[in-house]
């Protein structure tokens, strides 16, 4: 049965994944952000465990429950802190207007999806067709990185462009060899740690978080 | 129980009539939740009724320059939107008029009820008519794409843009879980809530303030010109909610020649509009109004969501 509906329920996952990512991109609350993040964790993990259930990989479910520990709980609480401790909870403002940002989303979606049909045409796993999901939703982070002005958007950005890069790692060649993955989890952790100081320092020095205050950095 | 046949035709009108009579019960019954869900105490399943009733006895009250598409637009639209309810496939799929549900005809429909509600706001010459209707005139032109790129990506699915054929088709196959659909159902939510002039969009139950849309246009109809716009109001709301449940929730629409099924299908429906007639009214109450601008916001957000839908279905399901 669940063989059966297997690969349906994954394509699922992935389009709920696309989902999320463009609610971040259009969400102006910093609050809901980090809910969507968490939300984007869970359907990551339920994700990976169902791949490593179809297809035997067992390592994969170390994946999921690395991914539950790391993703749903401790960034979205760490985050959760820091906006306490930096009381950056006010709405967050983007560079252009959100339905400029809607269809330049749409149009790198077309991209991504153009970019993997060939790809996901040659390859032979079960989860072939999520490759241009997870290509559109890594552009689509990306492209959250870069109309934010505050840091924590940023941060979440980044966050986030690493679960879509994690999404194509399952989905195209059935995840990274664990000490990678483990590696990874560890990068993303000890990131989101110092990229939490780097935002107290820019806090000390400009009484904001906004990024666009680095620009003043410069030597006369 | 062929399409044209004598029973096809009688079965026809009795689901026509019902959904006709039966429509003000699901705008009482949100309403009632509503009410419930604010702590409020609530008004009767049948408050509509009675409020129909009121304003059919009252008189109606004519500005001096009306002019005879005021008087008539009532009737228009009424029809309009009573001739959608009957079209719109909602407990079989081989009644008769159920041939004419296509999904352009039907948004086509929904459109010239709209453009004759906004003649008729502007029709007196008042501020707040001419106000209300290039509102809905704007929430109109934004919601219908978005609309469309929903009812297209079911028609992608079932090969047909006949409301009959992608209901038969979803309903009756073996269960395939569609990601496109996911995507579609929210863009239909958020267009439906658009249009039927809820809570983020518009706000039903207020007469005063600036923001209102609907309430805008009708505010010089009076007596059973009014009766008739609200009664088509509820048409509205159960035409909508039907379309969704086709879409999304087929499942207990009769098949071809199947009359037991058909009885079968009524309370089945009476159950799906009452767990949406629910969910509506809880959407209303967890989210606020949006400020007028914001719409535009909201209805690309709908119609990027179904163009999205369309985008996956390609991908995903192998278009």
């Amino acid at each position: 049965m669940l063989q059966h509906y297997g690969p349906q329920l994954i394509n699922l996952f992935a389009a709920v994944l696309l989902l999320l990512s463009f609610a971040m991109l259009t969400q102006r609350r910093i609050m809901s952000l980090i809910n969507l993040f968490a939300a984007q964790g869970l359907v990551l993990c339920l994700s990976t465990a169902l791949v490593a259930w179809l297809t035997g990989q067992t390592h994969l479910y170390g994946s999921a429950a690395l991914t539950l520990a790391l993703k749903v709980v401790a960034l979205p609480w760490i985050l959760h802190m820091l906006i306490r401790r930096l009381n950056v909870k006010w709405d967050v403002e983007t560079l252009i207007n959100i339905p400029t940002m809607m269809l330049v989303g749409i149009v790198l979606v077309i991209l991504a999806f153009n970019l993997a049909l060939p790809i996901s045409q040659l390859a032979g796993t079960v989860t072939r067709s999520t490759l241009g999901i997870a290509l559109a939703s890594v552009l689509l982070s990306f492209l959250m990185m870069i109309t934010r002005s505050k840091a924590v958007p940023q941060v979440i950005g980044f966050l986030s462009m690493e679960n879509g890069l994690f999404f194509a790692a399952t989905g195209a060649v059935y995840g990274m060899p664990m000490v990678v993955e483990l590696g990874v989890a560890l990068d993303v952790l000890v990131g989101a740690l110092i990229l939490g100081i780097f935002m107290f320092q820019i806090r000390e020095r400009f009484d904001s978080v906004d990024t666009r205050h680095l620009e003043k950095l410069k030597e006369h | 129980m062929s399409a044209g046949s004598i029973p096809g035709l009688v079965a026809q009108l009795a689901v026509l009539a019902a959904a006709v009579l039966l429509a003000p019960m699901l705008s009482g019954w949100v309403n009632q939740c509503r009410a419930w869900l604010q702590n409020r105490s609530a008004p009767g399943l049948l408050q509509p009724y009675r409020v129909l009733t009121k304003l059919f006895n009252k008189e109606v009250v004519l500005a001096h320059n009306a002019s005879p598409l005021f008087r008539s637009a009532p009737y228009v639209i009424f029809g309009c939107l009573a001739l959608a309810a009957a079209i719109v496939p909602k407990v079989g799929t081989d009644l008769p008029l159920n041939a004419a549900a296509d999904a352009i005809a039907l948004v086509g429909l929904l459109a010239l009820a709209r453009l004759f509600i906004a003649l008729a706001g502007m029709d007196i010459g008042t501020a707040f008519g001419t106000l209300g209707a290039r509102r809905e005139m704007l929430v109109g032109f934004l919601a219908e794409p978005a609309l469309l790129m929903v009812l297209f990506t079911a028609s992608l699915i079932s090969h047909s843009t006949s409301l009959a054929t992608i209901v038969q088709t979803l309903a009756h196959r073996e269960l395939v879980i569609y990601p496109s659909m996911a995507f579609a159902g929210v863009a239909f939510t958020m267009v439906s809530l658009a249009e039927n002039a809820r809570i983020p969009i518009d706000n039903p139950s207020t007469h005063l303030e600036l923001t209102m849309i609907h309430e805008a246009m009708v505010l010089e109809y009076s007596g059973r010109h009014l009766a008739l716009i609200e009664w088509a109001a509820s048409l509205k709301l159960f035409v909508y909610s039907c379309m969704g449940l086709a879409l999304f929730f087929p499942f207990g629409v009769a098949e071809r020649g199947d009359w037991v099924g058909l009885l079968v299908a009524m309370p089945v429906l009476a159950v799906k509009l009452a767990v949406g007639g629910f969910l509506l009214a809880l959407i209303e109450t967890l989210s606020a109004k949006m400020r007028i601008f914001r719409a535009p916001e909201f209805l690309a957000t709908a119609f990027l969501l179904a163009v999205l839908a369309m985008l996956v279905h390609v991908l995903l399901e192998g278009g």
